[in-house]
């Protein structure tokens, strides 16, 4: 185990699995020279070469689908689009290309292809800089979508990733960056299409993934020390596939559920989780699904209304004393600050 | 302005051919910047100007080439025709089954285009690497997948060369590099141009070929696909098969600059036009554009045909006009080769005919095979979900629950 940031987690798998597989190269804008807008990449055009890790011109749809074209033939492009905002300019290429080429075919071609790029929001970057729209990807099947929310998890599902012969979009975040954790020094793959419960407990589901498992963990902890809570905590880890039987057990357990998401609520990834729950766990249920999610706004600028938009942690704390009160439990206090 | 009137514009004078559509319309212009340009630039000394339509000065001062005046070997004439007949055949087959519903979906022939596909695939090397649009059978045909396994993929069976999951317009086969047909306008651009790389990343002296519609040049795809092409020097041909019309749009009435070519000056890439119709013009052009590619510079050709029917088969093309159907049906390439080889006296007129029936019948065949081949078992459906099996991928028929559901009267809270 070594002590990380989510960051150099990523440069450090992506690093191995160049020196791992000449097949692996890295493409995307700044990435080189400029070494990453937030530096993922640092280092690796001075150690690997033009060659691998090629700095694009500004042109998603272009170099994205150079990637799955490249993939095609046996390459495993790691593309980075800078925000996942600027993916919305590759989408032909990854909706109706990489995601449909290997069954359209009749499973002639694979595309081991990945897309890292970061979602996130809260950094001032206003209205289409700050979006969270990981949900176009995961709605497509054909497509993977990982979302790590620790720096071992990074890890582990960009191995997972980088291995894999299908597209996957690999959602990062920008607040998460910076985040610390342990991360093995083994290079075993975390397994795409799982979520981990990353807290055990019985009182209520708490669900999220990438920074919003993130939050959880921490709120969840913080409750057990203030208010005695005993809340269980899952990250999905994997949007798609999605971990439907995980989440239910855990709901048979706690008969409670509150998913935290970064995206919007209507349509939303939440959304898909508490249908899942009501189709899995409906009796089990004693109280309805409860989601906290961005509000439904073009994100603005200013930082006041930037933070009214997002989720905050009384947010979350809110929801979920409501949602236990709902069960009919009394509880001391609402709304504290735990931040 | 049509693709007969852009034909119309250009011309070199070539000695003793047959038909005076074709001594009219080899042409070709290479670009003004082109660094390395594989063939030699050739001033046409004449411009036969038939301009009495409406054509944008540009296209007018545009630098004109004559095609190579290599002697025309009569066995690969020969061959062009029996591969133009097959095409020929083969989408009439296609068009009758899809009144039959045999055919479902779009379809899109390639009837008028026979001599642009046998030219341009007769280029590639088997190694070399094809993307194209949804107007693709013939193209199928010319890489060498079997007639019996393209018609089957148009009627949806388990013998398809996509096994029934593309349909006519995603046919695909990594054994004849036939790296798809592909629906959405100007899809295949970005792919063959990674395609290219994953070439030139392993050093390999493979080609991709990437041929488009005239209206492809008009989507961002084009452009971001041809800067990465030139900007990394990659083996890649782009063709813009260009017939004059998208769907029912003409050229005109969409691209500001409608000599396709002309494009590939804003990437410094070579480039040239040719008449389509004549499938040893198309074939040499090809040579020289897959020659460019191979020696690592990118290369765009424009080759000018005529769509002989509608957009798809069941567009009536309503839009043109008697006159020019007329004018387009004139301009045939298929009979006009048939004209050349007995009026060069290659082929006796039996022999011409002989060849159309063995034509027909591999194309009857192909039906015959169609019709008989399995369609997909339903137990198949998530075949091809993932290439690598993942944890709870989804294989839920529509009417499933997602979880089992109890009878009330059964449910048990566990508490």
């Amino acid at each position: 185990m070594t002590i990380k940031t989510y960051r150099q987690a990523l440069h450090d798998t992506l690093r191995e699995e160049m020196l791992r597989d000449e097949s692996v190269f890295l493409m995307g804008e700044e990435i080189g020279v400029f070494e990453g807008s937030y530096k993922i990449t640092a280092g690796l055009l001075t150690e690997f070469g033009e060659k691998r890790v090629r700095d694009t011109p500004i042109a998603e749809e272009g170099f994205t689908g150079a990637a799955i074209g490249a993939a095609m033939l046996g390459l495993r492009p790691v593309v980075e689009i800078m925000t996942i905002n600027f993916s919305l300019l590759a989408l032909d290429q990854i909706v109706n290309h990489a995601a449909k080429i290997y069954g359209m075919f009749g499973g002639q071609a694979k595309v081991p292809l990945v897309i890292r790029t970061p979602g996130g929001g809260g950094q001032q970057l206003g209205a289409t800089h700050s979006q969270n729209i990981e949900l176009y990807y995961a709605f497509v099947p054909g497509m993977k979508v990982v979302a790590p929310s620790t720096p071992a998890d990074a890890k582990a599902l960009l191995l997972a990733a980088i291995r894999d012969d299908d597209p996957v979009l690999f959602l990062e975040n920008l607040a998460l960056y910076n985040t610390k954790g342990d991360v093995p020094d083994d290079d075993t793959p975390a397994e795409i299409g799982k979520a981990k419960i990353t807290r055990e407990g019985h009182d209520l589901t708490l669900i999220g993934y990438s920074r919003m498992a993130y939050v959880a963990r921490n709120i969840a902890e913080a409750l057990a020390e203030s208010e005695g809570l005993d809340i269980e905590v899952i990250d999905l880890m994997s949007l798609r596939p999605l971990d439907r039987a995980t989440l239910v057990e855990s709901v048979k357990k706690t008969h409670a559920a509150v998913v935290l998401e970064d995206d919007w609520l209507t349509y939303g990834i939440g959304a898909e989780i508490a249908a899942s729950i009501s189709d899995g766990a409906f009796d089990y249920l004693d109280a309805p699904v409860r989601r906290v999610a961005m509000a439904e706004v073009p994100m603005p600028y200013s930082k006041n209304l930037e933070s009214a938009a997002m989720p905050t942690n009384d947010d979350v704390i809110n929801a979920i004393f409501q949602t236990l009160e709902a069960v009919g439990r009394r509880l001391k206090k609402i709304g504290q600050s735990h931040d | 302005m049509t693709a007969d009137a852009m034909r119309s514009t250009k011309a070199g004078a070539k000695p003793k051919a047959p038909s005076p559509r074709t001594t009219s319309r080899q042409k070709a212009a290479s670009a003004p910047v082109a660094k390395k340009v594989a063939a030699k630039k050739v001033v046409a000394k004449k411009v036969v100007a038939k301009e009495t339509v409406a054509t944008p000065p540009a296209a007018r001062k545009a630098p004109v080439r004559r095609a190579a005046t290599k002697k025309v070997d009569a066995a690969q004439l020969v061959q062009f025709y029996r591969d133009m007949m097959l095409i020929r055949r083969f989408e009439e087959r296609s068009a009758r089954a899809y009144t039959e519903a045999l055919i479902g979906g779009y379809c899109h022939l390639n009837l008028g285009e026979e001599a642009t596909v046998v030219g341009l695939m007769s280029a590639l090397r088997e190694t070399d690497y094809l993307f194209t649009n949804y107007r693709e059978h013939g193209y199928a045909l010319m890489r060498g997948i079997h007639p019996n396994h393209a018609m089957a993929e148009l009627y949806g069976r388990v013998d398809g060369v996509s096994k029934g999951w593309g349909g006519s317009m995603h046919m695909f086969d990594m054994t004849h590099r036939l790296l798809g047909g592909y629906g959405i306008v100007g899809g295949q651009l970005p792919l063959a141009t990674g395609a290219a790389l994953a070439i030139d990343y392993r050093g390999l002296d493979e080609v991709v070929m990437c041929t488009m519609g005239d209206g492809t040049v008009n989507i961002g795809a084009f452009h971001e696909s041809l800067n990465i092409a030139a900007l990394w020097k990659l083996p890649v041909v782009f063709v813009v098969i260009n017939n004059g019309l998208g769907m029912g749009t003409t050229v005109d009435k969409s691209s500001a600059e409608p000599e396709a070519y002309k494009r590939a000056a804003a990437y410094q890439m070579a480039s040239e036009r040719v008449d389509g119709l004549d499938p040893v013009l198309v074939a040499e052009a090809a040579q020289r554009a897959v020659a460019s590619a191979r020696a690592g510079q990118p290369f765009l050709l424009e080759v000018v045909c005529e769509r002989l029917r509608g957009h798809s088969v069941v567009d009536p093309a309503k839009y043109r006009s008697p006159e020019e159907v007329a004018k387009v049906v004139k301009l045939d390439p298929v009979p006009a080769l048939a004209n050349r080889l007995v009026k060069e006296k290659i082929l006796t007129a039996v022999q011409v005919r002989h060849i159309d029936e063995e034509e027909t019948a591999r194309a009857d065949a192909a039906d015959a095979f169609a019709r008989a081949s399995a369609v997909p078992d339903v137990s198949t459906l998530f075949d091809y979900n993932y290439a690598t099996p993942v944890a709870n991928d989804s294989r839920r028929r529509p009417g499933d629950p997602l979880f089992p559901v109890i009878p009330r009267y059964n449910v048990e809270v566990a508490r």
